[in-house]
């Protein structure tokens, strides 16, 4: 994108790169994508100061097909690499996306010390409850009773429940939206960025491929029946009794953000060297 | 009484004793007093309680290597302090000075037929209000060593000062008595008067002038998982990066640390994560994305003994083939080596410069010994090398991230850069980023990587090279001052013998190592290994001459210079 077409920036397609997604005709990847740039042409930030970062995964091809800077990095470490880029670089409005296999499974100890660290970015996590990339093994939100290749008969496991995590572990915002609604992602995903420390978006992203039965779930989502709380006891008690499907913001803290030590007298690199001398 | 050019003093005893305290006054005595010196310790595997000691070597000059025997050896008790027997190797001429409440004298004591004199250190101490037997031994120690009682002493001073009058009266009372009951004591040698120095004496470990040597590198953000014996480095970086603008994460994992600098470094930031070998497994995925995404960070490795947990306490050179060959896929990247606690500033500030320069990590191989021996030092000569990365700040339509640049750098482009935004993939892609399966792509930017480390021009610094002879002793990382110590008896014995340590171990340099060569008909290979690790290497990379040696063994005894000398020897007979 050129000088002058950023000047006229601030709309969607101005976030969009021209690669074009390898996701399968369908997929709600494509929908959380278009949220994406709505959301971004909102905020009004230009593309070079936004900073996509992502994993492994279908949900982790994003950064190219965006037009900010990216980083695709490698399977499950996209929110440690975010926070290394964030904190060094606090100008850049820094948004990470994932998968439910990617964020949850490898990258499951990343996402609880991200909650707790704090540092102010967004992670996305487009959930699927299936690995489609690597056509369809069970995800750690995957329920107990769906018949895979690797899993055949199911997995008899209890379903991951990043929503109820994200808050014990200190998240300072917490949502879920539908992929199939993009302006309503859009406004709370713009919502999650402006809030200042760690704010979590669970997008339910259907794979039409590996899980077509998830075709229903336009079906099954309604707006979250109770408007979003600060009050964490309150926030779990919601989230671990409604059905699933409830969309909204959920839960809004006010725990500060991270933000490093900073001394208020920077000396030249050669002075650190005195306390050697004898 | 004999002069000799260094003195080597062990002092022993149960955790919490002090023994390292007094190995601490007693090297910055040394260092006071215009002397160079190293102290090791040693601890068991526990690492905090259990046994203790420090092991300190004083010279007139340089010193980078342990002696052969220790000179003397004071416990202040002998719990558990066979352990130590292997490590603290004793002859006939060696002065060992017990307290008879310390327990049972240790049997390598009378096996190497040591002098054993008995000073009742407890006794002593509790005749002093607040007294403690390491500071008698403390007094012993410096008496026979020929040092100042009021140097120790105004130390004694200025290391209490905050611990109130009574800690440092009755300390400064244990070291005279401790000088008392020495009186009559001889040692037999006398240390060799310094060799004067208009340099700035520096008392630092390793892994603090590893990591000066990183801020002044440029590196300006680390993260890091704590880990013997690599926390040094972070324990100094922690307070002395914010001084300047810097910053320092604990990440929850090594994972998340090699990904949070790789993240740093993208948006701009030199970066560094400091190791060792467990850590550096867990790290190898991403370094391996860093070299695919031409992201520059610095990996310091400071190994311990291996495989798995291992000896976290103790020093090997095991890691060497992780480190070269351990990235899966063709991934060139740098690995460096420092040779001594000075040269751990040099090539740590040098890998920094190397990597920011050429787009691509750079693993510093420091080790135990280097890493955590304390020096008494010359300040290290000032370096030039500064990190500045190739940056991209103009462009035109449709960026090349990864162009194909003449030498393999290609300018990046940092996020904030209006109009060079791109994606920084591990997948393979094109020139602009973009995930490709092209063969031709693959195969350009494979290319790419490999030229830009070829191409570059190490100079000189790539090794250390000394002497002639048509014998070479082929060596790196921290065995590097043993092997040059041992090259200087033998040329005592009239045997000339050269030095080669590659500083940096890749990319190979065939040319340079074919120059440093030239000549030798025998070399001896010199490493800390059990499988010879620096021998195969060497094998695959480099033409060597018919006639090739090996001395080689795991730790954690290190390699002393009088196995060198003797290996020479018997190759010269």
């Amino acid at each position: 994108m050129s000088i002058v077409d950023r000047q006229l920036a601030c709309k969607p397609t101005d976030y969009k790169s021209d690669v074009k997604p390898v996701w399968c005709p369908g997929c709600g990847d494509y929908h959380v994508l278009m949220s994406f740039t709505r959301a971004f042409a909102q905020l009004g930030v230009p593309p070079e100061q936004i900073a996509v970062i992502s994993g492994i995964g279908c949900s982790s091809r994003i950064p190219a097909y965006t037009s900010c800077y990216g980083f695709h990095g490698v399977h499950g470490r996209s929110l440690a690499l975010a926070a290394g880029l964030k904190v060094t670089r606090p100008d850049l409005t820094v948004v990470v996306a994932s998968g439910d296999g990617d964020g949850y499974s490898i990258g499951g100890n990343h996402f609880l010390h991200a909650c707790r660290r704090n540092v102010d970015m967004t992670y996305v996590v487009m959930d699927n409850h299936i690995y489609g990339m690597t056509k369809g093994q069970p995800s750690p939100t995957t329920e107990p009773e769906f018949d895979t290749a690797m899993s055949p008969g199911g997995t008899g496991l209890r379903p991951f429940h990043p929503l109820v995590i994200a808050l014990a572990s200190g998240a300072n915002f917490i949502a879920r939206c539908f992929s199939g609604e993009p302006n309503q992602t859009a406004d709370i995903l713009l919502e999650a960025i402006k809030h200042p420390g760690f704010s979590f978006v669970e997008i339910l992203s259907p794979c039409v491929t590996f899980r077509p039965d998830e075709k229903e779930w336009k079906n099954l989502v309604h707006p979250a029946p109770v408007a979003a709380t600060n009050d964490p006891a309150r926030a779990a008690r919601r989230i671990m009794t409604d059905d699933g499907f409830n969309i909204g913001v959920l839960y809004r803290g006010d725990r500060r953000p991270y933000s490093p030590e900073i001394c208020s007298e920077t000396i030249d690199p050669s002075e650190l060297e005195k306390e050697f001398e004898q | 009484m004999k002069e000799t050019p260094s003195l080597s003093v062990a002092i022993a005893g149960s955790g919490g004793a002090g023994a390292l305290t007094v190995g601490n006054l007693l090297l910055e005595a040394a260092s006071a007093a215009g002397w160079q010196g190293l102290l090791t310790r040693t601890v068991g595997p526990q690492i905090r309680g259990g046994e203790a000691a420090a092991l300190l070597r004083l010279a007139a000059g340089p010193v980078e290597s342990m002696a052969d025997r220790f000179d003397l050896l004071i416990g202040i008790d002998w719990l558990n302090a066979n352990r130590f027997g292997p490590e603290i190797e004793l002859g006939p001429d060696s002065l060992v000075i017990g307290d008879p409440r310390g327990g049972e004298k240790p049997a390598v004591i009378d096996k190497a037929g040591a002098r054993f004199v008995e000073i009742p250190m407890k006794d002593m101490a509790k005749a002093i209000t607040d007294g403690r037997p390491n500071m008698i031994a403390l007094g012993i120690a410096g008496k026979l060593l020929g040092m100042s009682e009021e140097l120790l002493s105004d130390l004694l001073q200025k290391q209490l000062a905050g611990k109130g009058q009574l800690a440092i009266e009755s300390s400064r009372a244990g070291l005279k008595a401790g000088f008392a009951a020495a009186a009559d004591l001889v040692l037999g040698l006398r240390l060799a008067p310094p060799k004067p120095t208009s340099a700035q004496r520096w008392l630092a470990s390793g892994n603090e002038t590893t990591a000066l040597g990183a801020i002044r590198g440029g590196v300006r953000f680390a993260a890091a998982y704590p880990i013997t014996p690599a926390t040094e480095i972070l324990e100094w970086l922690a307070p002395n990066l914010p001084r300047v603008n810097g910053t320092l994460l604990q990440a929850e994992d090594e994972l998340a640390a090699i990904n949070m600098i790789i993240g740093a470094s993208f948006g701009g930031t030199p970066s560094l994560t400091a190791t060792s070998g467990p850590g550096l497994s867990l790290m190898i995925e991403a370094l391996g994305l860093a070299t695919a995404s031409e992201i520059p960070v610095v990996v310091i490795d400071v190994m311990r003994g291996g495989p798995s947990t291992g000896i976290p306490t103790k020093s090997e050179q095991a890691d060497l083939n992780i480190a070269i060959y351990g990235l899966h896929g063709d991934a060139p990247h740098l690995v460096l080596a420092p040779q001594s606690v000075a040269d751990c500033l040099f090539t740590t500030q040098w890998a920094t410069y190397l990597a920011e320069t050429l787009q691509t990590p750079a693993i510093v191989l420091s080790d135990q010994f280097v890493g955590q021996a304390r020096a008494a030092i010359d300040r290290p000569a000032d370096v030039a090398f500064i990190g500045r990365r190739t940056r991209a700040t103009e462009f035109a339509e449709g960026y090349k991230r990864y162009a194909l640049a003449a030498g393999g750098v290609s300018p990046m482009a940092i996020p904030g850069t209006p109009g060079g935004q791109y994606t920084a993939d591990g997948l393979t892609h094109t020139e602009r980023g973009i995930p490709t399966s092209s063969a031709a792509d693959h195969q350009a930017q494979l290319d790419k990587r490999q030229d830009k480390l070829q191409q570059f021009v190490y100079g000189d610094h790539w090794a250390t090279i000394e002497g002639d002879g048509d014998l070479a002793i082929i060596t790196w990382g921290s065995l590097t001052g043993a092997a040059r110590e041992a090259i200087g008896r033998a040329a005592s014995d009239g045997v000339d013998v050269a030095l080669i340590a590659p500083r940096l171990l890749s990319p190979i340099q065939p040319e340079a190592f074919a120059a440093a060569l030239k000549g030798k008909s025998r070399v001896l290979i010199v490493e800390q290994t059990h499988g010879a690790q620096f021998y195969h290497y060497l094998r695959a990379h480099y033409d060597l001459p018919a006639s090739v040696r090996v001395l080689n063994r795991p730790g954690p005894l290190t390699i002393k210079p009088g196995e060198i000398h003797r290996a020479i020897m018997e190759w010269s007979a």
